[in-house]
């Protein structure tokens, strides 16, 4: 990959290239694995790439980078994501 | 080399084109409008071959040759007046995204008060978009600096957008003789565009991100920093041009009558040329003046201004003013002289809303200022409401 020079607001593909966006989140999607049926919508549809996809098609929520905005929960046909809000009273 | 004789407006869409930029994207508005109207016949007539773009608004122009340049293509376009302001939010952009885009913008008044004539308020209020200025006083100067700009605004140190001004009318529309050279020769001076970045599927970056505080502080201080090399590389490119095609037009500042001179009158674009026509009456009656033709306003030339105060008072002409404030040059060459410096510095503004300022005005302006012996600390309005 070649870096460029010039100083300007360039990012180059890396993993977190725009740093811990997970913490700008409100919502956390909490995945019941019980209900998954491993359709990998979520994995799709996520905008962000946060969701990681094992080999046996079960996935992952990466809380690092997901930034809770619930397209995974709202796409999920068996309910199996539900966004619970951060810091939740207990 | 061939002698053109043209409107500084055909005279800049001839060395537009002959800098071969890949794209063009303009928006017509008077007193532009014939130099993308000369553009656009150079496309009709096949000598044009890149991409021209006819956009919606200059705001449009702007982001379109902000996208073309980011992608590596060397990039032109022209405006005015009402154009220029309505790029500002896309002038900023272009300058921090450092793209070396070239621009001309043909200084004409802002209304309301309907008015095509000229004066500099609208360059000046894109002062602080980090573009670099230039202030041209002759169709060949117009050429010249075009040529010149591509090199300066590409030149590895810089890599910042230029904008060539000129006068409504008494310029853009008034033709003069222009030394033209060859392509070849052109081609010489000014190699093809090598982008310091550009968007590549190949080599992918994300532009335009959030960036927190500390980072942007890094992006303003290289503009900063770039703004400083362009001083010296302003007059490294006019010393080439002149080794190659024979001409000089100043660097940051052109001096007339400068060695010897007791005062020194600071002026610009076309009253900076009808200036040595007053210097001349003036030198004859024995007074000993000289005239320094600001070519540049950003960079600011603070260094010369320096040099110039050390020797003689100062009279400045202003065609702009920062309301509640002063004229911008006069300003600027107050803030240059502090501390180092308390000489006499007299500033009048004149020429706004493009009225006329023949020689024997600025003769005038300047008898008066130098028979005045107090320091004034704010502009004199010459002629205003048919006084002197």
């Amino acid at each position: 990959m070649k870096k460029y020079k010039v100083i300007t607001s360039l990012s180059y593909p890396q993993e977190g290239a725009m740093g811990k966006t997970g913490s700008w989140r409100v919502f956390r999607p909490v995945l019941d694995v019980s209900k998954c049926v491993k359709c990998l919508r979520c994995w799709i549809f996520c905008p962000e790439g946060s969701i990681k996809r094992n080999k046996d098609n079960s996935v992952e929520i990466n809380y690092d980078y997901c930034k809770g905005c619930g397209v995974c929960s709202n796409v999920c046909k068996v309910k199996a994501i539900t966004m619970d809000r951060e810091a939740k009273k207990e | 080399m061939t002698i053109m004789i043209d409107t500084g407006n055909y005279i800049a869409a001839k060395a537009a084109v002959m800098a071969r930029p890949q794209v063009v994207a303009a928006y017509p508005i008077t007193p532009q409008t014939t130099l993308v109207e000369g553009i656009a016949n150079y496309v009709a007539n096949g000598e044009y071959k890149g991409e021209y773009i006819c956009v919606e608004s200059e705001h449009s122009a702007m982001a379109a040759c902000i996208g073309a340049s980011e992608t590596g293509s060397r990039t032109f376009t022209a405006t005015s007046s009402h154009g220029l302001l309505l790029m500002h939010e896309m002038l900023h952009w272009a300058s921090l995204a450092r793209l070396p885009i070239v621009m001309c913008n043909i200084n004409r008044v802002i209304g309301p008060g309907w008015n095509i004539w000229t004066d500099e308020n609208d360059s000046i209020a894109q002062r602080d978009t980090g573009w670099i200025q230039f202030y041209c006083s002759s169709n060949q100067e117009i050429f010249d600096t075009i040529i010149q700009s591509f090199k300066i605004a590409e030149h590895e140190k810089i890599v910042l957008p230029v904008m060539i001004n000129y006068n409504a009318f008494i310029l853009s529309h008034t033709s003069m003789p222009a030394d033209i050279p060859t392509q070849k020769e052109i081609d010489d001076f000014l190699p093809p565009f090598k982008p310091h970045w550009k968007l590549d599927v190949n080599n992918p970056v994300t532009h335009g991100n959030i960036i927190g505080t500390a980072y942007y502080e890094h992006i303003r201080k290289g503009m900063q920093d770039a703004q400083d090399h362009a001083k010296k590389i302003i007059k490294d490119v006019a010393k080439e041009w002149e080794r190659q095609f024979g001409r000089h037009h100043g660097d940051l500042i052109e001096y007339y009558h400068c060695d010897d001179a007791e005062y020194i009158l600071i002026s610009t674009g076309a009253i900076g040329a009808e200036s040595k026509a007053a210097i001349n009456n003036l030198r004859k009656e024995g007074i000993k003046i000289g005239l320094a033709r600001l070519r540049v306003f950003r960079p600011f030339p603070e260094e010369e201004i320096r040099k110039l105060a050390k020797q003689s008072e100062l009279i400045v002409i202003d065609r702009n003013i920062s309301i509640g404030s002063n004229g911008a040059f006069y300003n600027e060459i107050k803030s240059a002289l502090y501390g180092v410096s308390d000489t006499k510095v007299t500033g009048f503004i004149a020429g706004l809303g493009g009225k006329d300022v023949p020689y024997h005005d600025i003769e005038t302006m300047c008898k008066k200022a130098i028979k005045s012996k107090k320091v004034n600390n704010s502009q004199i309005w010459f002629g205003f409401d048919g006084g002197e």
